[in-house]
């Protein structure tokens, strides 16, 4: 799914920006990246589902922010510290997405990609886009246009 | 696409709509030349750039039209049937240039039918000349004056035109005939008979003409005309500078010029607010400069995008003509305000809307002639599109003088839509079910005409008027005529707003819907108070329904939540009123409304986003959506609201608030809401016992209480009370619970048996006792109504009461009686002044103004005309107490105007009078 939307390199590598929400360690396609910031100011929407964290003011551009761990269903952050977010963007608007923290630039090669297990939380799995197998550790992979997928009446309610 | 075809196509297009208007006028004033000439010229240029650009089929077809048309100018006689035609032949070339754009290239095909049809009527025409002389001679006036050329040679010349076609640079020969003409001859005979423009613009009136179009931009074309008649050289002239003044901009480069303006807009906001934190900075004056010439540009940046709203009414005078012909009507299309400017943004969208319901007007709007002349009225039908500002608004009504809509046919589909209930039906006051057409696929026409009733069309133009921040109404008399007024923001891009605090966040509230700000304090004269849980202000005798934004936002935080203090914006939505309570008033500021994310569109309580000055973002609160949150919330609130609206309703229809509650019986009570100074609930252990009466300290007095029948005073817990209050005195009456206000038509439908009960009445669904509270009154005070001013001689005055609703009637008339005041009662103005005639001597009047038939200013002037009574004081009591009414009152000879619940002020004013009239007699008598 989110593969076409990989920029590979060789035609086999692709190049994940990694994030860390609640522990996981996560990957976002590199191309979907517009940047990463700290998020100031952030101006809370009454009314609005619980995983929009609010909007905030990014050089004179109006920014909705997704709060991550919401949206994956992860208990709230209580460490005190403060997030990150990844700038997206998606037919013409900013979104950023609240992460924990921000990781390195990983190059790993396609054919190393795996479906999702089938036993990942459910949640989860809606936004996944597949795993790669890291040392010690599973990186999945966040597919950027499910994650903003946030059904209207959902969020009415 | 090729940029001159492109070029082509857009000035065609605009061309072609001018022509198509300017057809209609010319079908009305066949004599006047300039219009022809007009119309020449454009066809005339199509004709021309047709040939440049290498499309025949199109050429050819203009050609034709400009020769009939050319006919015409050389004195042919203007037919119904020839206009038609070459209307026809434009809808054909319109035709053409549709595929033209879509496919890039001239559709194939061929145009002889309508070609030799032109052909015929200029033979026909022609022959007609040639048969009658129709065609007047030119005056060989002038010296300089070419061989006057006879219409028939002419007609060949411009037969030798129809060869083949310009080719750039050329002139046309008729062009070149024309600029002599124009030049030589001061007055061609066209213009005897053509009246001045002047003259000719409020001369239509007396046209048969079908359809008449007085449009306002029209004004221009005789401007035109008249340059034209100057002299041929400095025309051309006078184009070429006109042509140089002006050029076109590409639409988007304005959009986006608009949007760094905007930008621009922001960061000076943001500067300022660094500027406000540090004082005394040398960035100070610059800045200021910067601040002005931003708001310059942003002005000027503005104005480009502004457009008459004329460009959107172009279309209309055809539309209506066509319809006028096809439904067999006869139609008049006023225009007014043609040149008021709005954006291009909120222009676009408006025009589909505009000439929906000018259609909507035209087909069941208006009525036959048959119909018409059967309900005597003048056979031709007016409908009236006028535009005016108002208030950072642009106003735009669309009135005919039609049938007016069919409430019952409203009604029955209401209910088979499943919309309504019949019994909430029988609530609704007549204003209310009309808006019922604003909903999805309502359409109430019988008949589904190719013109309109196909269930699609106002709930469209609601949802294009609501998008743009927009609000609609419509109010309709039956037999009269409907009229629909749009009210639009000017422009969408920037607004002003008031940026106000609730719950710990800053939001911004539009300016343009907030009519002031209240700031309530417990014990002030502003109070918030609270009827069960809806909070209300009674705001100069009105009670405003509040909502807490912060409670309406979820976002209520619980802290430093006063329920009596507070900022309330008083925010008007069409002619809803409302007060939004906030923690907190900061500024205006010229906010740029930025869209809301599409993830957050769908909450109406919010119509936008913005950045502030100091770099936040907020959001805009929508008061539409607020107002449809309050309408939710429960019909307490509305009924403020269309208290005003119900003024003006027709008949009968007046709306009363009414506090119900219950006292007593397990049947609920009701008093209007306007009586009732105060809701209190007083503990129980104030109240105490005095004179075997009940008392209680109310604001440092002791305020009797009376107990309604059956109804026995809490000896624990609080005690709910209404308080009946003037200047010096209050009661208060103890009931066992406080319901509900409620906004009814109130009738009475059983008068009381009982005492202290005026009547029954239906109050939501339920029967419901009306209390008299002229009968309580005496319980506290045994002469509440007898004032020492009072003077005995009172006993002997009589008055006569005129007011239609019976409740008035039975509420005034023991006020006045007990006042020492004979009292006698009319149902109707027509009633009272037949008691007048009778015989009967009255020593005052006293007059409701809102009457069927004959209402209160019409009964005064009728009683200043009579000369029996011309010297009758007449007073009147009235719900609409407004200046205007005021002065017109005075106007019809009303002696003084009070308010509909002001006792003491009626008592005051009717004592004033007698007494007046009393010193006027004596005088007589000294004399």
């Amino acid at each position: 799914m989110s593969s076409s939307k990989i920029e590979t390199t060789d035609g086999a590598v692709a190049e994940y920006v990694t994030a860390v929400i609640g522990g996981q360690l996560f990957g976002l396609p590199i191309s979907r990246v517009q940047d990463v910031f700290m998020p100031e100011r952030l101006t809370r929407v009454p009314l609005s589902s619980v995983e929009i964290a609010g909007v905030l003011n990014l050089r004179g551009r109006i920014v909705t922010v997704i709060d991550m761990r919401a949206r994956l269903g992860l208990a709230r952050a209580d460490d005190g510290k403060p997030p990150m977010a990844v700038g997206v963007d998606l037919r013409g608007e900013s979104y950023g997405l609240l992460i924990d923290q921000i990781g390195e630039v990983l190059r790993l090669p396609e054919e190393s990609r795996e479906e999702n297990p089938v036993n990942l939380d459910p949640r989860m799995a809606k936004l996944a886009g597949g795993v790669h197998r890291l040392d010690g550790q599973l990186m999945v992979i966040l597919d950027v246009d499910r994650v903003l997928e946030l059904a209207a009446d959902k969020m009415a309610a | 696409m090729d940029d001159l075809l492109r070029e082509f196509l857009t000035e065609t297009s605009e061309s072609l709509d001018t022509v198509d208007n300017q057809l209609v006028r010319f079908e009305q004033e066949p004599n006047n030349a300039k219009i022809l000439d007009n119309i020449f010229r454009l066809v005339h240029t199509i004709k021309g750039t047709c040939g440049f650009l290498g499309l025949p089929r199109l050429e050819a077809l203009a050609h034709a039209a400009e020769t009939l048309m050319g006919k015409f100018r050389d004195g042919m006689p203007v037919t119904g049937e020839a206009v038609t035609l070459i209307l026809t032949t434009i809808d054909r070339i319109k035709d053409l240039l549709a595929q033209l754009e879509a496919n890039e290239s001239e559709p194939e095909g061929e145009d002889r039918d309508l070609i030799s049809e032109l052909e015929a009527m200029v033979e026909r025409g022609m022959a007609a000349m040639a048969a009658g002389e129709a065609a007047p001679p030119l005056v060989p006036a002038a010296p300089a004056a070419p061989p006057a050329a006879p219409a028939v040679t002419q007609g060949s010349l411009i037969d030798q035109t129809l060869e083949r076609p310009l080719r750039p640079g050329e002139v046309s020969l008729d062009e070149l005939e024309r600029a002599f003409r124009e030049t030589a001859i001061e007055t061609p005979p066209a213009h005897e008979k053509a009246p001045e423009p002047k003259a000719a613009a409020p001369a239509p009136k007396a046209e048969p003409a079908k359809v008449e179009a007085k449009a306002e931009p029209k004004a221009e074309a005789p401007k035109k005309a008249a340059r034209a008649k100057a002299n041929a050289d400095g025309e051309v002239h006078e184009n070429d500078k006109v042509a140089n003044q002006s050029i076109r901009v590409n639409v988007d480069t304005l959009e986006h010029l608009m949007t760094m303006v905007s930008e621009l807009v922001l960061t000076r906001n943001q500067l300022l607010e660094i500027a406000r934190r540090n004082e005394d900075t040398e960035f100070k004056v610059p800045l200021q400069r910067l601040s002005n010439v931003t708001a310059e540009l942003q002005e000027g940046v503005m104005k480009t995008r502004m457009q008459p709203i004329g460009n959107a009414w172009q279309k209309l005078p055809r539309i209506v003509r066509d319809l006028a012909t096809e439904l067999g009507k006869q139609i008049e299309l006023e225009m007014h305000g043609a040149d008021t400017e709005l954006d291009r943004q909120v222009l676009d969208l408006i025009k589909d809307p505009l000439t929906h319901m000018v259609r909507n007007s035209a087909d069941h709007g208006l009525e036959t002639m048959a119909e018409r002349a059967a309900s005597g009225k003048a056979e031709q039908g007016t409908i009236r599109l006028s535009a005016y500002h108002e208030g950072g608004h642009i106003i735009i009504c669309i009135a005919d003088n039609g049938r007016g809509l069919n409430t019952e046919r409203i009604k029955t589909k209401a209910v088979a839509n499943g919309l309504v209930t019949e019994a909430e039906l029988e609530k609704m006051t007549e204003a209310q079910i009309h808006k019922f057409i604003f909903e999805p696929g309502f359409s109430t026409a019988a008949a589904v005409t190719s013109v309109s009733g196909r269930g699609v069309g106002m709930d469209v133009v609601r949802t294009n008027i609501d998008q743009i921040g927009g609000t609609i109404d419509i109010k309709s008399v039956a037999g009269e005529g409907t009229s629909v007024t749009i009210k639009i923001p000017l422009t969408l891009a920037i607004v002003s707003a008031l940026i106000v605090e609730a719950g710990g966040d800053r939001f911004a509230i539009p300016q343009l819907s907030v009519v002031e700000l209240v700031r309530a304090r417990a014990n002030s004269e502003h109070r918030i108070e609270r009827i069960k849980d809806t909070a209300v202000l009674r705001l100069r005798n009105k009670l405003l329904p509040l909502m807490h934004l912060k409670k309406l936002l979820k976002i209520d935080d619980g802290s430093s939540s006063d329920p009596e203090n507070g900022f309330i914006v008083v925010t008007q939505v069409g002619n809803q009123t409302f007060g939004i309570v906030v923690d907190c008033v900061f500024h205006t500021e010229e906010i740029v409304v930025k869209p809301m994310s599409t993830k957050l569109r769908h909450i109406d309580m919010f119509s936008g986003n913005t950045i502030l000055g100091d770099g936040a973002v907020i959001m805009i609160i929508d008061p539409n959506g607020i107002a449809k949150a309050l309408g939710a919330a429960g019909s307490a609130s509305q009924a403020v609201a269309d208290e005003h609206a119900a003024h003006h309703a027709i008949g009968g229809e007046q709306l009363t608030s009414l506090l119900v509650f219950r006292a007593g019986t397990a049947q609920p009570k009701a008093v209007p809401l306007a009586l009732v100074t105060r809701l209190e609930e007083i503990a129980a252990d104030k109240i105490e016992i005095s004179n075997g009466r009940y008392m209680v300290q109310y604001r440092d007095q002791l305020m009797p209480l009376v107990q309604m029948e059956g109804v026995s005073v809490q000896t624990s817990g609080s005690q709910p009370i209404l308080v009946f209050a003037d200047e010096t005195r209050a009661m208060g009456l103890v009931v066992d619970e406080i319901i509900d206000i409620v906004e009814e038509r109130l009738h009475i439908q059983v008068s009381g048996a009982k005492d202290g009960i005026l009547g029954s009445a239906v109050i939501k669904g339920q029967a419901t006792e009306v209390i008299d509270v002229g009968h309580f009154l005496p319980m506290a005070f045994a002469d509440w109504f007898i004032r020492k001013e009072m003077a005995t001689e009172a006993q002997t005055q009589s008055v006569l009461l005129v007011d239609d609703s019976p409740f008035f009637r039975n509420m005034l008339a023991p006020v006045l009686k007990s006042a020492g005041y004979k009292v006698r009662t009319a149902a109707s103005a027509i009633e009272g002044l037949a008691t007048l005639r009778s015989g009967h001597t009255f020593d005052i009047v006293v007059t409701d103004i809102e009457m069927p038939e004959m209402n209160g200013f019409e009964f005064a002037e009728a009683i200043r005309a009579d000369q029996n009574l011309h010297q009758l004081p007449v007073i009147a009591v009235s719900s609409l107490v407004s200046p205007a009414a005021i002065e017109r009152g005075r106007q019809a000879g009303l002696y003084d105007y009070i308010a509909k619940f002001d006792r003491p002020g009626l008592i005051a004013a009717l004592k004033e009078q007698i007494e007046e009239r009393a010193r006027a007699d004596a005088a007589k008598r000294a004399a």
